[in-house]
Formats: structure tokens, sequence, C-alpha cells
């Protein structure tokens, strides 16, 4: 057993903090009161290669394993959420799906310009209706003469008003109600139609809006993977998709532990640094204990899936420890903080409200506890049947 | 044409702590590249890219961890390294280093060499004036703009008063300022494609540095004393409530500063 990162990745890990806290966190706690996403950021971190992290060279990226894009969801995170929950969806709920599920041909034309950065990727499959219950969608798509005709609405579409490449889930058997009728698609900008940006109670400098889809045709080179097979897709991308969620909780946490341990040590009151106090030392022990188990297990659901091992429950878990974690802790540094903790002068409050996301997106942590059930289930099912 | 970039390994971070027994620099931390050798490397990268051709070496003195300093310098673009390590090199000053950097430069015969201002640990800033000397090179320090033109450097130095315009014949040796450019990035491609770089180490031997000239027993400096630096006196805090700038301007005039 070796904890111990290779050189790629620390150097990976080592130039996107120092990015991100050079050219990203100095602006955060502005780019959260406007609620502006910082669309000429994104060019920046294309030309480091941080939109194509895990993406083969010979697709445009920077060929990097899936651990060091992790790091860098984490790093992004640490300085602004907003930023790691677009890298995310750029990359885990776009790109890698259409590299993981495309033909050759798809790959090829799809993927280099999303690893590249020169456009960004949105995952459009929650409807109004249709939330962790997916496959109940109602978007649909009719057969025509050489393609598809899409109709449909989708709502809370991360990038979806910036993005030029959509995957997007569509019901392509009408006499299907549930799952099993789902196909995957590969939509432009041109298909699509932004409508209402969504008010949020945190992750203010990621946009997340309604789109529309008004009867666009595609041709059938844009459906992914196999017509009904869309399901398989989006589970696909989920199980993936939840280890770089889980990365972004442990980033927002150590942002909340690094602002609570140098407010502890400079904050006097009683005529000591409050650091002095048997209380806050206790709560910045249990933040940096709890951080560190949410970090090993987010780690090893990415080791896992880059040895092409079973990742689904250890990835679930990751994220179930790592999203409650941070919302806890972040918690715990806004009453480290004190009254100043409830302000906007100091970050913590943003984190908190950062933090509460992660258990809800990617699916909520009772769809991470029902998956992490099936998969243990499942497998004690296995060990029974081979007896 | 050959640029050369010496480059130095320091302890990460702000956190500077000399060891009482030794007093020596204590290096068991986590150690980084020198930030302010990062202008230098972008520096010689500039030059390269706006001659079109060309060839960045670096090159640095240290224990072979200090691999890990050259590695972010080939990932911002430097084309290949050498490393000189040796046991015996250990505890060298400034004079014994800038034997063994020059002996590795005239192997190399760059028709540049660039330095950093200083090393952020030591913060010495001599070094380059010993290995020109050696080399028996001009040189140009705090050197804030740079231009090469037939076979000429011109540096800009920033001096307290203004600016010196210096011009040398190549070969030469410059010692870039911190404020000469804003260091790049190194891309992820560029961390990627690092370690595929041609990277040297050479030893003493291999330089032909006397073991006499190297390490301790090349030096020629001594610590003799370590002391914390004298208490700066009582410091006095002006709070901004509108009377402050009243308040500054009593301070300087008691002080007979204005």
């Amino acid at each position: 057993m070796d904890f111990s990162l290779s050189a790629d990745q620390r150097e990976i890990q080592a130039l996107t903090r120092e990015f991100a806290q050079t050219e990203i966190e100095p602006h955060a706690a502005g780019w959260d009161r406007e609620h502006r996403f910082p669309r000429e950021l994104y060019p920046k971190l294309a030309a480091l290669g941080l939109m194509g992290v895990c993406v083969p060279e010979e697709y445009g990226g920077a060929g990097a394993d899936f651990l060091s894009y992790i790091l860098v969801l984490e790093e992004l995170s640490r300085a602004d959420a907003g930023v790691g929950a677009t890298v995310a969806v750029h990359t885990s709920a776009c790109t890698l799906p259409i590299l993981v599920f495309g033909t050759d041909e798809q790959r090829s034309r799809f993927v280099p310009p999303l690893a590249r950065g020169e456009v960004l990727g949105a995952f459009a499959l929650t409807e109004a209706e249709a939330g962790s219950d997916a496959g109940s969608l109602r978007t649909r798509a009719e057969p025509d003469r050489d393609g598809w005709t899409i109709t449909g609405a989708k709502q809370w579409i991360t990038n979806g008003a910036h993005a030029g490449t959509f995957l997007l889930f569509a019901r392509t058997d009408p006499e299907t109600a549930d799952a099993r009728g789902v196909t995957a698609f590969v939509l432009d900008a041109a298909h699509v139609r932004a409508t209402r940006e969504e008010e949020k109670l945190g992750l203010n400098s990621s946009s997340t809006v309604n789109i529309l889809i008004e009867g666009a045709h595609v041709g059938r080179d844009r459906v992914l993977h196999e017509p009904k097979r869309g399901f398989a897709v989006a589970m696909g991308t989920l199980d993936g998709g939840r280890i770089g969620i889980a990365a972004q909780a442990v980033g927002i946490a150590q942002a909340a532990f690094d602002t609570a341990r140098a407010y502890a040590l400079e904050r006097r009151q009683f005529g000591r640094r409050i650091a002095d106090f048997q209380a806050v030392q206790w709560k910045l022990a249990d933040m940096a204990t709890e951080i560190e188990a949410a970090r090993m297990l987010v780690y090893r659901a990415a080791w896992l899936r880059q040895e092409g091992r079973p990742h689904t429950g250890p990835g679930a878990q990751a994220k179930l420890l790592a999203s409650e974690m941070a919302r806890r802790q972040t918690a715990e540094a806004i009453q480290i903080l004190g009254g100043y903790g409830y302000t906007k002068e100091f970050p913590v409050e943003r984190y908190y409200r950062d933090a509460k996301i992660t258990e809800i997106y990617e699916g909520t942590s009772e769809v991470q506890r029902l998956v992490i059930a099936r998969s243990l289930l499942a497998s004690a099912g296995r060990t029974l049947a081979a007896r | 044409m050959r640029i050369a970039v010496c480059v130095k390994q320091v302890p990460e971070g702000a956190a500077k702590r000399i060891d009482p027994a030794t007093r020596r620099l204590d290096r068991a931390g986590e150690g980084a590249l020198n930030a302010y050798d990062a202008n230098a490397v972008e520096e010689a990268l500039r030059l390269k890219e706006s001659a079109g051709e060309g060839e960045v070496v670096l090159l640095t003195m240290g224990p072979a961890r200090a691999a890990d300093a050259i590695r972010k310098a080939l990932a911002m673009g430097a084309d290949r390294a050498i490393l000189v390590t040796d046991d015996a090199a250990a505890g060298s000053d400034l004079l014994a280093t800038s034997i063994a950097l020059a002996r590795a430069l005239e192997r190399e015969q760059p028709d540049l060499v660039l330095f950093g201002q200083q090393a952020a640990d030591s913060d010495g800033a001599v070094l380059w004036g010993a290995v020109a000397d050696r080399l028996r090179r001009p040189l140009i320090s705090q050197v804030a703009e740079l231009t090469l033109a037939d076979g000429v450097v011109t540096g800009k130095r920033q001096s307290e008063f203004g600016y010196d315009v210096i011009r040398a014949p190549l070969p030469a040796v410059v010692a870039v300022s911190d404020s000469i450019n804003e260091p790049r990035y190194p891309s992820l491609k560029g961390i990627m494609g690092a370690k595929k770089k041609p990277q040297e180490t050479l030893t003493l031997a291999d330089l032909g540095v006397e073991s006499d000239r190297a390490g301790e027993a090349g030096s020629r400096t001594e610590v003799l004393a370590l002391s914390e630096p004298p208490s700066r006196g009582e410091s006095r805090r002006i709070d901004g409530d509108g009377a402050a700038p009243e308040a500054i301007i009593a301070f300087l005039a008691e002080k007979r500063l204005v």
C-alpha cells in the first residue's frame, strides 16, 4: 500500500493550487456576491490544460490520470466551488462519457474541442418531474427520415447558458415509461435555448439554467451509445462524476479549515489566542481528521476507477461521507469564527452555502445510500450464489 | 543559441529554519524552485521563443532531491537539465558553489548564462558575480529589461535612482530582477512531458572539481554564531478614525522625517 502521490500528480496539484490561489481565490467573494459566471477564467484554465486533465493527448487532453483530475477539482473548489462545479460538469458529465461511450467518429468530432476548452460541456438529464427518479423523464425524441426530432424542457443545467456541447437524455420509446426507453444524445448550443437562470443558495459563480429543446433535428450520428441504452450512459457518468463532487466537498472543507485555523491563531479573547482553548483545539482536530478521512476515501475511489476496478459503491461512499462532512465542518468553521463567521467579511459563510449542494447534486445522500446498499447486497447475493 | 539558467531548490514557503547544530539551513522539509529563478527561466524561454530557435539548459547543484525543482522549470518549457550532486558538495558556500557551476558551464559553452536575483533561502545575491568572474565573462545584474541582438546583450539595470542601460558582448552572464517578467505557469502538458526531457546527473569528479575546492573543505566562509534579529522596538498603531492623517503627519514630524 502506497499513499504517496506520483511526481506528476504532485506537480499537477501544485500547479493548480498556485493558479487557483493566485487567479481564482481573490475573486471568489466578488463573483459570489455578484452571482457572476467568470467567463474570462476558462480560456486561462484551458491554456494550462485544466479543461481536459484526464483526457488522452490524442483527443486534445493533457493525458493525466483520473486521480490527477480529482486533485485538480479539489484545488479549484478550495478556491471557488463554483469554478469546481463548472469544470466537474464539463469534464465528468460531458467530455468523459463521450470518450467512454462514443464511436471513434464521435470522439474525434466532439472530444477535442471540449478537452482543449474551446467549448464548455453540459449534462442535461434532470427535469421538473425527473430528479432522483431520472428514468421518468419526459423530453422525447421522435424518429424522422434521417435522425431524430427532440422536444422537451430540462432544468438545473449547469453551464447550460455557456455550453457548446450538451449530453442530453430523451425518451425515444414512448411505450416504455421507465429508464429503459431513454436514449443519450450529443447536442450543440444551436439545438437548445437557455431560458431562466436559477437563483441558488450558493455556488454563485457557476451558472444553472433551464433549457428548452424545441423540435431540434439531429442526425443518427448524435446518438451516444445505443438507442434505449441512455440510462447506462447516465449511470456510468454518475459513477465517475460523484467522485468529482466528493473531491469538491473535500476542497471546500479544506478551505474552511484553513480559514478557521488561521483565525484561531490570530483571534484573542480572555487574553489568549482562541487556538489556546481546548474547545477550539478539539474542533480543529475533528475537522482535520474528518477532512483527511474523506480525502482518503475520495482518492481511493479515484484510484479504483483509473485502475478499471469496480468503483460504484466506493464512489458513492466517498461522496456520501465527503459531502456530509463538508456541510458539518464548514458549519464548525463558522462557529470558530463566531459572529465574524456569519458575516461576508470572511469566506466561511460562503463555504457553508457551497458545501450544501454537494449533498444534493450528482445524486442526493439518500440516493448514495441506496447505491451503497445495492452494491453491498448485490455482492452478498453473488457470494451466496457462488457457494 | 544556447541559454543556461542556473536554478536552486529552496525550502518551500516562507519558513526558514537554521539548524543550530550544523549552522546550516534546515532542508528537511519540502523543497521548491527558488521563485526568483522562475524569472530567469521565463526570460530564457522568451528569448528562445522570440529568436525562434535555441536551447534552454538548466543547471543546478544540490542534493538528489533538487531534481524536483528542476522538474518545474522543465515543465515551464526548458529543454534539458544538468544536476550536479555529490555528497562532497554538501555545505558548499558561495565560493565553492561558484567553482562547480563555472566548471559545468565551461562544458556547456552557453551564449548566455541567466541567474535569478538571489536565492530565497540564503539571500546571498552574489553567486552570479562569482560565476561570471570565474568564467571571465561580462556581467550585468539586476536586469529589468533584456534584449539580444547581433551578439550583444543589452540590459536595463534597476538602480536606486533610475536605470542604467548596459551593453555587453556575448557570451555573458546576466542576473535578472524579479520585476523583469511574470513567470508562466507550467501547463499540464509541460508537466507530463518534463520527465521525458534529458536530465544529466554529474558528480564533482565529472567536472574535475578537486575535493578540497568543494563542500566545507572548499568553503571560505564560516558561520561563527547565530542570533535572533534585534527587536524593532515599540511600535505604534494609528487607526483610521478620521484623525489618522494628522496623527501620521505629527508622528513623522516628531521623527523629523518630514
